[in-house]
């Protein structure tokens, strides 16, 4: 195990790597003078002479790389080239906004995918089986931003229940209010991966119907269903976790479309704008944040994997 | 005599010790589906053993059939098939043209001559959803074109190079799928702009990757059968064995792989054209047309549902087509489907 373990470290933190020279050779290299695009169509070539100085594009590719790293390990991202918040200080503030979004949808999406997944699994060759995953299916090819949309005219503009745009300016200090404007978002992003998440369980309830030791303990006198849930479920619940990492992406992902179209103060928004405005520096930590976030959600995964699963720990 | 000990070398290899006999059974058997449109394509060659040169006109019918035969593929091939075919008229003819803006039809309701009413300009819903369909297919095209040819050479360097390169793009490949494909798109928009082209380069290679990653035992199987080794032995070059041996026996992965990934691309052209860094404002697209139309879902919001449902229409389609494909060209996966090779559209769109 702690073999393992250092070893599945070991690429996490090549991959951490890998990803910091990725996200800084696309922003530096690919053809594009960053300074120009950062001074804009009208700038003298003083002024983007004068970018390309304080930005420290003069010096060589591995030395500005080279600083750049040397940041992040002491906890400092960069800062923001048009307004000079350090990037991290923004990130914090902004996570407040995405992490509950992210939990509440992770919850909603297994709320929907565990239950309505085993069901159809069970009820498979029957209308409502059939229907279930028809229904799964169809739901995971919506558009999550047409996705909030539809919800918005239902429960926004219709009903009136929810909010349909905005955060309250006091943030977390107006609990009920703040909850009230992430419910839909998280419902529309929880929705759409449980959908796809609906998928895996499916596959592995099935998978469980058809091993020995649910047979088994069906042939003692438990019914199907009992044995399945005694039995099988664990072992559902263990491909679940594998699955984890592409939903904790997958929600990231959302979260950056969603933001957008609820209006919510969040890190998916902050990208957006930044990258429409050009603004390199805080694209670069951003990006290293949430990519290190998926790789880091990954190597939890796999050991807990491990951990959990008594024929893998038998396997060393 | 080079040759003869590289294809010796990964027998070694403990994972491929027994059950090679069996595997490359199935394979030569699921392989010929697929691999008789190379046959024809590179003559005769060394195929790839016993009974793949009897009937390959039945065997290729017998794949459609069967893909047919299939609900979802019925439904996947018919519903694909539609959106090409309304985005090649749309090349031709519009009802009317899609950017004529005309404030007095203003929000026509649906009927005639605007059958699914008019936007906020007063241009013509249908007409701006039909030239949508065809920003789609060429966004769904093009990326699946680079992910083929990513997908391809990353095959070439999992099969032909020397273990330690091999090894090395397989950790490469492991750390790229954690790469969401829309933060890769943003980090290339934030360079260049957003643009299609950014949208298909982005879906390509992070789906190329994909492709790279899921074919990936398989090509190590099919590495190690017996006709690939027996192509080696009797001289084929590594990249004359690659394009008549290993390639065609992963194309059945590979096509399945690429169905999926083209239900991304059109995802990921509606996310990122919504965000603003995918169609420009001049080119008609479905994830466009929501972001203009978003401002008024409260006053209009039947408008708002046309073009999402076009994309779902659309993804929808290519999913299930994938699934029936996976289904019609490898009956045995069906039942030990594991929960890996269920796809994941969301990570990238």
């Amino acid at each position: 195990m702690i073999r393992y373990a250092l070893t599945r470290l070991a690429l996490l933190l090549l991959g951490l790597f890998v990803a910091s020279a990725l996200i800084f050779l696309t922003l530096r290299v690919l053809p594009g003078d960053v300074a120009q695009l950062i001074a804009g169509v009208n700038a003298t070539p003083e002024q983007i002479a004068a970018i390309r100085e304080s930005l420290g594009l003069n010096e060589p590719l591995l030395s500005q790389y080279g600083a750049w790293l040397g940041g992040i390990l002491t906890g400092n991202l960069g800062s923001s080239q048009l307004t000079g918040t350090p990037v991290i200080d923004e990130l914090l503030q902004k996570a407040e906004v995405t992490i509950p979004l992210g939990l509440l949808a992770l919850t909603i999406a297994l709320l929907v995918a565990l239950p309505f997944g085993v069901l159809s699994a069970l009820r498979r060759g029957r209308p409502d089986g059939t229907a279930l995953s028809v229904g799964a299916q169809a739901v995971a090819a919506v558009p999550v931003v047409w996705a909030g949309m539809m919800l918005v005219i239902v429960f926004a503009v219709w009903l009136g229940w929810l909010p349909a745009q905005g955060f309250p300016r006091a943030g977390w200090d107006e609990p009920g209010l703040a909850l009230r404007s992430l419910l839909l978002p998280a419902i529309t992003i929880g929705v759409i991966e449980g959908a796809m998440l609906m998928r895996f369980v499916r596959s592995a309830t099935l998978q469980a119907v058809g091993q020995d030791y649910v047979r088994t303990a069906a042939a003692k006198g438990l019914t199907r269903t009992q044995a399945l849930l005694r039995h099988g479920l664990p072992n559902v619940g263990l491909s679940i976790i594998t699955v984890l990492g592409l939903q904790v992406a997958g929600i990231i992902v959302g979260a950056v479309v969603i933001e957008q179209l609820f209006g919510l103060p969040g890190i998916g928004r902050m990208l957006v704008a930044d990258v429409g405005n050009r603004d390199l520096p805080k694209v670069q930590g951003e990006l290293l944040v949430l990519t290190g976030f998926v790789l880091l959600v990954g190597f939890v995964v796999d050991l807990a994997h491990r951990l959990i699963d008594p024929r893998q720990r038998e396997a060393e | 005599m080079t040759t003869l000990r590289r294809a010796q070398g990964p027998e070694d290899d403990p994972s491929t010790s027994s059950g090679t006999e069996t595997s490359s059974g199935t394979e030569t058997s699921s392989g010929t589906e697929t691999s008789s449109g190379t046959e024809t394509s590179s003559g005769t060659g060394t195929s790839s053993g016993t009974g793949t040169s009897s009937g390959n006109g039945t065997t290729r019918l017998a794949w459609l059939s069967r893909l047919w035969a299939l609900s979802t593929g019925r439904f996947g091939i018919l519903v694909v098939a539609v959106i090409g075919l309304v985005a090649l008229v749309a090349l031709l003819w519009l009802p009317f043209d899609p950017q004529r803006v005309d404030i007095g039809a203003r929000w026509a309701p649906p009927g005639w001559p605007h059958v699914l009413g008019t936007d906020n300009s007063g241009r013509d819903i249908l007409s701006l959803l039909m030239a949508g369909a065809r920003t789609t297919v060429w966004v769904a095209l093009g990326a699946g074109l680079v992910a083929t040819l990513i997908g391809i050479l990353l095959a070439a360097l999992g099969a032909l190079t020397a273990r330690w390169v091999r090894e090395s793009v397989a950790v490469a490949v492991d750390i790229l799928i954690a790469f969401p494909v829309l933060l890769i798109a943003m980090m290339i928009s934030a360079v260049w702009g957003g643009s299609l082209w950014v949208v298909i380069l982005s879906v390509g290679i992070g789906f190329g990757v994909n492709i790279a990653r899921v074919t990936r035992p398989e090509l190590r199987r099919v590495l190690h059968s017996d006709f690939v080794l027996a192509g080696r032995a009797s001289g084929l070059t590594p990249v004359q064995n690659l394009w008549r041996h290993l390639l065609p026996n992963v194309a059945p992965v590979f096509i399945v792989q690429l169905s999926w990934g083209m239900a991304v691309a059109v995802l990921a052209e509606a996310g990122l054209s919504y965000l603003g860094f995918g169609a420009p404002s001049t080119e008609p697209s479905w994830g466009l047309l929501l972001k203009e139309l978003q401002a008024y879902i409260t006053v209009y919001p039947l408008s708002v549902v046309w073009p999402g449902l076009a994309i779902t229409l659309t993804v929808l389609g290519l999913n299930l087509l994938g699934d029936a494909l996976r289904e019609a060209t490898d009956p045995t996966l069906t039942r030990r489907a594991s929960a890996a090779q269920t796809h994941q559209p969301a990570v990238i769109a």
